[in-house]
């Protein structure tokens, strides 16, 4: 129909409507065959298509983490290869990969193994073997190629030896010492050895107990001692009586600490001269032996011989290990205990720090700052904060927390124990207000628009009651937001409990065994340095010596970490149903 | 007081000055409104000098088409219309003689001698007998036995008290509609005020928990002095003893209610009473 001829057609209203319909069922005419429009909706197909790609995304790599972590502390056999050359390789198999290999390589081959690796197109298969024995080899890994393998074998008298230091040995068992008797060894799971093995374990973790705890505590009381003196010497600088009191009572309790230490010392060395006598010998594949004391090996694992319980139960301990343990061998291996009670030491002391200040700061801006430009610069300003990279923060708490705030503390109150900071550094409680000032944007945030959602007509019941201002704010607005303030407060933990650049300049440590909580008054020190997973899996993975041998604790540690932030989110969504199942069935 | 024809219709904008033809209680007022005018946002003009005495004891209804200003005019009178920005107000609004607008007048001490109720009810998230004791609450009284006492009246007061005896600690968002809305009245009443005012409390109800409200009224009749904002005509004939006729802000006819609805003294009370607008 012409354009004309509808401009005639619409006279009347009747006439419009025809019009109208004619037009339509004209287009309804036009669709093709295959029309998008027709099959459904294409951009719910777009966002829905975007929504199952990030799913995916996000639910592959909570999976890789998830495999990757929960299969490292399970045994693995081991191989012994006897390679072409007539060498011997023993070692668990890491993992595989194809190879090409240059022609130097290939120089250096027989012809047959050249023909091998044509037939192949050129590429060749090599294994990773964790052979451990780090003081004898000088290295953890060995790449063999399978061009190199004459024959592999799974020998049951093959063990993996767990130390304290040099990372693990692979190889037999020859002998033990005990009471100065040599004891051969045939079996690695002879009983006699498990027995003299947990003597010898039992005995290292007495003189730890001994020197770490007890000489620990000596050393406390006397440098406290040694403190309260110079504190006295400080406040009168030209002495007096009471200095020479104060000297007195000093070398007092000196020689009384001294006469304690000594005591703990013969203690401690007697037990280190059992310690030293009972040694264990070991051989590797090859025969060359390696003697270090008994009491210095963690686990002794006959990986060819194990049963699916054994390897459960070693698996177990593994993990028992891990949670409950400190770190060793530059953190490769033992627990990482301290970096648990860092992390959760640290977000709950950035939540309660972080709360008031957001839901306080929040409430001034929302119910009793006057709107206008001012406020409008604030709000718009707090938002910008929480795009400053997360370094910066870090860079602000050392300057002023740990610098001007901390520096002024120890003038203030510990003067005695400079030029040694104790506030005047990073420390756990400087970390925290760094986080807390990373994050309070989110909590105001989150909080106003809490606050923004409370229903008017709540606000003017209780006004209409004689309620005063701040009355409606605590009785009625604050618990009716607080499923909304929990919000935030859970959206600020979990950026909290996962950021490290900041806390890299602010406290966090690559090693602090001391935690920070202990029995000595105030039994919370705040001013130590901690550990944290986040900075843990950073070092572990990336600062090591060796990153092979790091990179199963980077999953381990990044899935102990993703469980801890979850359990600490879902705990605090929990409270926040609870809070928001009271207002279930209001209605406005 | 003229009880002869209807006041000739006004023209245009220009509107006569109001019709009064009051029933009296005797005694002071309770409130006294004088020549008062409202802006909102500085520039538009929502009430206009609006001058009537609110009789102690009795039933007063405003009435009027939708933004004629009545809402407006009963949250002034517990000064709810504080909460926004940009209102400007003059003339004078007094209780018991004392002016509620008066540099210094105590707010808080003000809306405790006002009670009030809303369009829809808004009971708080607490339990039934929270809702009712939070009056007593804010003012930091402790007495539980006064407080007791206190919901236990003021929901008999409210007709709700055999509904809700068994249930005082369940949350009070379980009631119904109805129950919500003669729950917000106890939780008024609760605070011994001396006036009572009500903004439309029926229009979010349904027919039986309307009937419920409005005998309950009757009920409170000489108890307090009610003021009820209402959109429904027929429910002010029922209610009321007062009728206030209002219309785009200003106070056009008030006078004793049997009066306003059978025999209006002013045309445009007329004309909204018979339909003809509104």
């Amino acid at each position: 129909m012409a354009m004309d001829g509808v401009a005639a057609a619409v006279e009347t209203p009747a006439a419009a409507r025809t019009a109208v319909a004619e037009a339509r069922k004209a287009t309804a005419g036009r669709t093709r065959l295959i029309d998008l429009q027709n099959q459904g909706e294409p951009w719910l197909w777009l966002l829905g298509g975007a929504l199952a790609l990030g799913i995916v995304m996000i639910a592959a790599f909570l999976l890789l983490v998830f495999w990757n972590g929960i299969v490292t502390f399970w045994p693995r056999p081991i191989e012994v290869v006897r390679l072409v050359d007539g060498g011997l390789v023993a070692g668990e198999p890491t993992r595989s990969q194809e190879f090409r290999p240059g022609p130097e390589l290939l120089a250096t081959l027989s012809p047959e193994q050249r023909q091998a690796i044509a037939r192949d197109g050129g590429v060749a298969e090599r294994t990773l073997f964790r052979t451990g024995n780090f003081d004898l080899y000088g290295d953890d890994f060995r790449w063999v190629s399978a061009f190199e393998r004459a024959e592999t074998t799974r020998p049951r008298d093959m063990v993996l030896v767990e130390r304290q230091e040099w990372g693990v040995f692979v190889g037999t068992v020859r002998s033990f010492t005990r009471n100065g008797q040599t004891v051969t060894v045939t079996s690695p799971s002879d009983p006699a050895l498990a027995e003299a093995h947990r003597a010898a374990r039992a005995r290292w973790a007495e003189i730890r107990r001994i020197e770490r705890g007890e000489i620990g505590t000596v050393n406390h009381y006397l440098e406290k001692e040694r403190l309260a003196l110079r504190r006295v010497q400080l406040e009168n600088p030209d002495g007096g009586p009471r200095v020479e009191e104060a000297m007195r009572r000093f070398s007092e309790r000196e020689a009384e600490l001294q006469r304690r230490y000594e005591t703990l010392a013969a203690e401690a060395e007697a037990l280190r001269r059992g310690h030293e006598a009972d040694q264990i010998t070991l051989a590797d594949v090859n025969g060359r032996t390696k003697t270090q004391p008994l009491g210095t090996v963690v686990r002794i694992i006959p990986s060819n011989d194990l049963s699916l319980m054994g390897k459960l139960g070693v698996y177990l301990s593994r993990w028992a290990e891990f949670v409950s343990d400190e770190p060793r061998e530059a953190n490769t291996e033992g627990g990482i205990l301290p970096a648990i009670f860092g992390t959760v030491a640290m977000t709950l002391l950035l939540v309660i720090v972080v709360t008031p200040f957001g839901v306080i700061t929040a409430l001034y801006l929302h119910e009793y700052a006057k709107q206008g430009r001012l406020v409008s610069i604030v709000r718009i300003s707090v938002n910008n904060l929480a795009g400053v990279p997360s370094i910066v923060y870090g860079v602000f708490g050392l300057g002023f927390f740990a610098y001007i705030v901390g520096g002024s503390i120890d003038q203030l109150f510990f003067p005695e124990r400079l030029p040694s900071p104790t506030y005047g550094t990073g420390g756990l409680l400087w970390a925290s207000l760094t986080l807390a000032l990373l994050t309070v944007p989110v909590v105001i945030v989150a909080t106003e628009e809490a606050l923004a959602a409370v229903p008017r007509s709540m606000r003017e019941g209780s006004l209409a009651c004689g309620a005063s201002k701040w009355q409606t704010i605590r009785n009625i607005v604050l618990p009716r937001a607080m499923p909304g303030i929990m919000t935030g407060i859970i959206l600020a933990m979990a950026r909290g409990a996962g950021e490290v650049a900041p806390l890299m300049l602010v406290g966090v440590v690559k090693l602090a065994p001391e935690l920070p909580i202990d029995g000595f008054f105030p039994f919370i020190h705040l001013e130590r340095s901690f550990m944290h997973l986040g900075f843990h899996i950073y070092d572990v993975g990336f600062q090591s010596r060796n990153s092979e041998a790091g990179k199963p604790m980077v999953f381990v540690t990044t899935l102990l970490l993703i469980g801890l932030i979850f359990t600490m989110n879902l705990s605090a969504i929990l409270v926040r149903n609870r809070l928001k199942r009271r207002f279930a069935g209001a209605q406005f | 007081m003229p009880e002869t024809d209807v006041v000739e219709r006004p023209r245009g904008d220009t509107f006569p000055d109001t019709v009064y033809h009051l029933k009296s209680a005797g005694g002071p007022c309770a409130v006294e409104i004088s020549d008062f005018n409202l802006w909102y946002g500085g520039t538009a003009q929502a009430l206009w000098n609006i001058n009537m005495s609110i009789e102690r004891g009795l039933v007063t209804a405003l009435i009027g088409p939708s933004g004629c200003g009545k809402s407006t005019l009963l949250r002034c009178l517990n000064r709810m219309n504080d909460l926004i920005d940009g209102i400007r107000i003059e003339g004078r609004i007094a209780i018991d003689g004392s002016d509620i607008y008066a540099s210094g007048a105590d707010v808080i001490a003000i809306r405790k001698r006002m009670g009030m109720v809303f369009q829809k009810p808004n009971p708080f998230p607490m339990s039934i007998y929270e809702n009712v004791a939070y009056p007593l609450r804010v003012d930091g009284i402790r007495d539980k036995a006064l407080i007791d006492l206190t919901v236990e009246q003021s929901l008999r007061g409210a007709a709700l008290w055999d509904e809700a005896k068994d249930r005082l600690n369940e949350s009070a968002l379980g009631l119904s509609g109805g129950q919500q809305q003669r729950l917000c009245i106890a939780r008024a009443i609760a605070g011994s005020p001396e006036v009572l005012l009500m903004d439309e409390p029926c229009s979010a109800l349904d027919p039986i928990a309307t009937a419920k409200i409005e005998e309950l009224i009757d009920e409170l009749r000489g108890q307090f002095t009610i003021v009820i904002v209402t959109h429904n005509m027929q429910q002010a004939g029922r209610v009321s003893d007062n009728t206030a006729f209002m219309y785009l802000g200003r106070l056009i006819e008030y006078g004793e209610t049997s009066t306003v609805f059978t025999r209006p003294l002013a045309q445009r009370t007329q004309d909204y009473i018979t339909g003809r607008f509104g």
